[in-house]
Order: C-alpha cells, then sequence, then structure tokens
C-alpha cells in the first residue's frame, strides 16, 4: 500500500512539468484564440472582448487563401506520394541489408535540416539565372519557374518528401516477404502482386505519410512566400499578414480556428479510414 | 529502380549542394560564379548582426533541448507505468503537440502570452514599491524557449519511450531481486539503456530549434535568431553571405543529425 502511494507521487511528480507545458502553451492558449476569434477588433487594431460570430462571417474575404491551400495541399501531397513510394519500395525490398541504414538516413537527414535554407536553395535554382540561364543555352528562351505554381509544387515535394518515403518504408519493410513469393508460384505477374499484395499491405504507411504531409502542407508559409512570389499564397501567409502586418489579432484567430477545425477533421478521417493508426509520427521521424 | 532512386537523392542533395558551392564564391553576386574563396565566410563571420543572431540562436536552442531532455524522460518513465484515461489523455496531447504545425503554435503561443502580459504587467506595476521601475514581461527568450519545448519535449518522450518499450526487464528484476533500491536501478541498469535515446532526443530538439524559424517569427518579440535573420535577409536579396550563412547552418545540423541517427540505430541493428 505504501509503496503502491509512493510509486504515484512519483508518477505525479515526474509528469509535473510536462503537464504544465501541455497546460500553459497548448490547452490554454488554443482556448485563448477561440475566445479573441469571437471578439472584436478596435479601432486601434488591439482586441476587444465581445460575442460575435463577425469575424467567421468574414473568411470569406480570405477566400483565394483557402482555395489555394485546399488545392496545393493534396496535390502537393499526392506528388510526394507517387515520388516517394517508389523510393520507399525499393529501399525496403530492393536494397541490401547492409547499404539499408545509411540510405535510410540520408533521406531522413534533409526534413531534419532547415527548412528555410533548402527553400531558399530552389529561389536559386528557379530564379532568373538557374535552370532558366541554362534552357537559354539551348534555345529555349524566356521560361519563367519562379513564383509559378510549378515553383511551389517542387518546393512542397523536395521539403516533404523524406516524411511520406519513412512511414512507407516502415510499413513495406514489415511486409512478410513470403507472400510476395506465394503471390509468384501461383503465378501472379510483378503487376499483380503489387496490386493485390504489397500496395494494400503499404496502406497504413501510405495513409500515415499523406496525413502528416497534408497537415503540415496545411500550415505551410515559407514554400509559397519564397517561391510563389506573393501571386500563390497560402492560409499560412495570410495569418502571418494578419498577425504581424496587418495586426487584425481576431480575424486571424477565426483563420486560425477555422484551420485547425479542417485539419481535426482531416485527421479523424484518416483515423476511421486506417485501423491501427496511433502511430504516426511517432515512428515516421526517427 | 535503382536509377529512379539515385535521381531521388540526386533531387535531395543537388539543392544542399548548389549553395555549399556557391558559398564559396569569390564574385560580389549571388548567381554569377567566378572562383573560389571562402571570403563571404570572413564577411558573415564578422558581421555584428549575424553575430548576435547566431547567439541567441545558440542559447534558445541549447535551453530548449535541456528542458525538453529532463521533463521528456521524467514524462516517459511515468507514463511508462500508466494505463487508462490518462495514459490516452497524455499520448493524445503528445501526438497533437507532434503534428500540428508550427505556425499554428506560434499564434496561439503569441496570442496568449501578449494576453497574460497585459493582465500581469499592471498588477507587477502595482505591487512595485513607489519610484522603482517595475519588471514588465514582454516576449523574448523565454516565450521561445517555452514554445519549441512543447514540441521537443514531446519528441524526447516519443524516444524515450520507444527505448523503455525495448528494454531488457529481466535486469531491472534481477535488479529488485538483489535488493537494490529503486533509485540505484535507475541509476544503474534504467539509465545507461535509455541515455543514448535521451542524447538523441537532445541533439533532435537542438536542431530542431536551431533551424526553427516560423514559431520564433511569432514569439521572440524583439530578439533575433539565425532562421529570422537569413529570414529577412532574402527578402531583401540574395547575396553570397546568405549562402556561406546557410552552409554554416547546414553542416551544423548534419552533424548533429547524422550523430542522433546512429545513437538512435547502431542498438537496434546490432540485435
Amino acid at each position: 500500500m505504501t509503496d503502491n502511494k509512493k510509486g504515484s507521487w512519483l508518477t505525479v511528480a515526474l509528469l509535473t512539468p510536462t503537464s504544465m507545458w501541455f497546460l500553459f502553451m497548448l490547452v490554454m492558449p488554443m482556448i485563448v484564440v477561440v475566445i479573441f476569434s469571437f471578439g472584436e477588433r478596435s479601432a486601434v487594431g488591439g482586441y476587444v472582448a465581445s460575442f460575435t460570430f463577425d469575424q467567421y462571417a468574414n473568411l470569406p474575404a480570405r477566400l483565394k487563401a483557402f482555395t489555394n491551400t485546399l488545392t496545393f495541399a493534396p496535390i502537393g501531397t499526392f506528388l510526394s506520394l507517387i515520388i516517394a513510394y517508389p523510393l520507399a519500395y525499393y529501399l525496403a525490398v530492393k536494397v541490401d541489408r547492409r547499404w539499408r541504414l545509411l540510405l535510410l538516413v540520408l533521406v531522413i537527414v534533409p526534413f531534419w535540416t532547415s527548412l528555410l535554407i533548402r527553400t531558399y536553395a530552389w529561389i536559386f535554382i528557379l530564379g532568373g539565372r538557374g535552370i532558366p540561364t541554362l534552357l537559354e543555352f539551348i534555345g529555349l528562351e524566356g521560361i519563367r519557374m519562379i513564383n509559378t505554381p510549378f515553383a511551389v509544387y517542387v518546393g512542397i515535394v523536395y521539403g516533404y518528401l523524406p516524411l511520406m518515403v519513412f512511414p512507407i518504408y516502415v510499413s513495406l519493410e514489415k511486409l512478410d516477404k513470403n507472400l510476395l513469393e506465394a503471390s509468384n508460384d501461383l503465378g501472379g505477374t510483378p503487376w499483380r502482386t503489387f496490386m493485390q499484395v504489397t500496395l494494400p499491405l503499404s496502406m497504413p504507411g501510405v495513409a500515415t505519410g499523406c496525413m502528416l504531409v497534408f497537415i503540415l502542407l496545411m500550415g505551410e508559409f515559407l514554400i509559397p512566400a519564397f517561391l510563389g512570389g506573393g501571386k500563390i499564397f497560402f492560409l499560412g501567409n495570410a495569418l502571418v499578414d494578419l498577425f504581424v502586418q496587418s495586426r487584425n489579432w481576431p480575424f486571424g484567430s477565426a483563420l486560425a480556428v477555422t484551420l485547425v477545425i479542417i485539419m481535426v477533421v482531416t485527421v479523424s478521417l484518416y483515423m476511421r479510414l486506417t485501423l491501427g493508426g496511433k502511430n504516426g509520427r511517432d515512428q515516421s521521424l526517427m | 529502380m535503382r536509377l529512379y532512386s539515385i535521381a531521388v537523392y540526386l533531387f535531395l542533395y543537388i539543392p544542399i549542394g548548389i549553395i555549399v558551392l556557391f558559398s564559396f564564391n569569390s564574385g560580389r553576386h549571388a548567381s554569377d560564379f567566378q572562383g573560389l574563396s571562402t571570403m563571404w565566410y570572413g564577411k558573415a563571420l564578422s558581421n555584428p548582426f549575424v553575430m548576435e543572431s547566431l547567439v541567441t540562436s545558440l542559447i534558445i536552442a541549447f535551453a530548449a533541448a535541456t528542458l525538453s531532455s529532463l521533463t521528456g524522460t521524467a514524462a516517459a518513465l511515468a507514463l511508462q507505468r500508466m494505463r487508462g484515461p490518462m495514459r490516452v489523455l497524455f499520448d493524445g496531447l503528445i501526438y497533437i503537440s507532434i503534428t500540428i504545425p508550427g505556425i499554428v503554435i506560434g499564434i496561439t503561443t503569441l496570442v496568449a502570452l501578449v494576453t497574460a502580459f497585459d493582465i500581469v504587467n499592471p498588477i507587477l506595476a502595482d505591487m512595485w514599491p513607489e519610484g522603482v521601475k517595475p519588471p514588465k514581461l514582454s516576449l523574448g527568450y523565454a516565450s521561445v524557449i517555452a514554445a519549441h519545448t512543447l514540441f521537443t519535449m514531446s519528441l524526447v518522450i516519443v524516444l524515450v519511450r520507444a527505448r523503455i518499450a525495448g528494454m531488457d526487464r529481466a535486469l531491472i528484476e534481477a535488479s529488485t531481486d538483489l535488493y537494490a533500491t529503486p533509485w540505484r536501478t535507475f541509476y544503474q541498469i534504467t539509465l545507461p539503456q535509455i541515455f543514448p535515446a535521451i542524447m538523441a532526443g537532445f541533439l533532435l530538439s537542438f536542431t530542431f530549434s536551431f533551424d526553427d524559424f516560423i514559431i520564433s517569427f511569432f514569439v521572440a518579440g524583439p530578439n533575433t535568431t539565425l532562421p529570422i535573420y537569413v529570414f529577412s535577409s532574402i527578402r531583401r536579396g540574395i547575396t553570397p553571405e546568405v549562402n556561406a550563412i546557410g552552409t554554416i547552418v547546414l553542416a551544423f545540423s548534419l552533424i548533429l543529425l547524422v550523430t542522433a541517427q546512429f545513437l538512435l540505430r547502431a542498438r537496434n541493428e546490432r540485435k
């Protein structure tokens, strides 16, 4: 009895700092933002306590940011998926065990290095004196790459590819190789084996990767800011504008709350669609 | 298949290579390669704004990583024995903290802290004696460290918990059977086994905090971290100086990351 009691005191003590963090840095700030989103903006730009849906009613003013985000995020996620899948498959099934760790680390490492610098690199490459200059040498003149949807998609795939490869790799690696052989022995063509055995069994990884990339893209700011040149802006860019430049916090809060709701709906859908989806980014980054 | 994979690796690493190459450019223009020189490194490192923001970033990253390693490890140890609704609650919060985009953390922290300061500062001013300047809470180092720690602490919990799960239970039972105190069991059996995970957590936390732009952008107040400095100089135009700073930042994170990856994997592979 006393031993048990001591144990539970220890548990509480060990969890106190973490609980404080979750309470004061996550839960309470969320509540404050929700309260702000029902408030009004004062003449000088501050917040006036109130209970109105005006901010939400005003959301269509930023419709373009919504439509852009909800176009680029799903398409960007899909592009990352189709580029990541073959690599994940290669790493999990084909490559020699000796090289696997090294090759895997090489995929993960870029994800953890500065997204800022990596996105900046593409300003450099796609900008006036990068690839377009090279294309001029072979006679293709006047091709503009930076500040186009193409540039934004390149930035998205470049930034989030590693996050897509890893969960797919994990699910493919767990796959029982005997199943592939069995399918072969039973006369399945490689294509049929892939469609009927490999792909369905790797779906948890695909779903996890897609969800993680999609959520992060919904909040993306840097990629459209650097590669979209002000013409292609996401919700993240609208939020930076509202909180940092034009300082309309109540409206910004309504936008942020809406963004979080869209993300929560996506995650719940994902949880429903895939069973055993409890280890998302848990196992996908490390 | 093999060619395809090589192409993807090239896609991942060529942009990084280009930044590194052009950081050694001796020309005055960023995209006009004229010859090798380390001139821009000298320029970057003698720029007081760069050095100041670098020091700010290092202090914040070190504080966030240290805090996360301690609190995250403590929480992972406590959660390991926990079951029931509290466990579900904590798992949910950890999951949310890791998955949520940085911009949402930045905004919520900014709004909540500014609101809290608006309430606390007048009270502090009242409490202080006449004539003495009362302390004024504002955004700065502490707010960035606290906001980064939300993510990095959860990261350490996940890493350490995975290591605890893979630990050899028999050793702990043996230690208890041999009448070791719980503290001694922890210190001599558990800690050495989970230490690589804690170190990896520290390094990944450090890297995350050092590289973060968006959270700091919202809550750093008047302080400038290195990513904020780089962001505003890119906005002003590309110079080879940015390439040099970028290369330093990349090299720095690469070293920490590769160390972390090998700390995490070394033991798993040996099995």
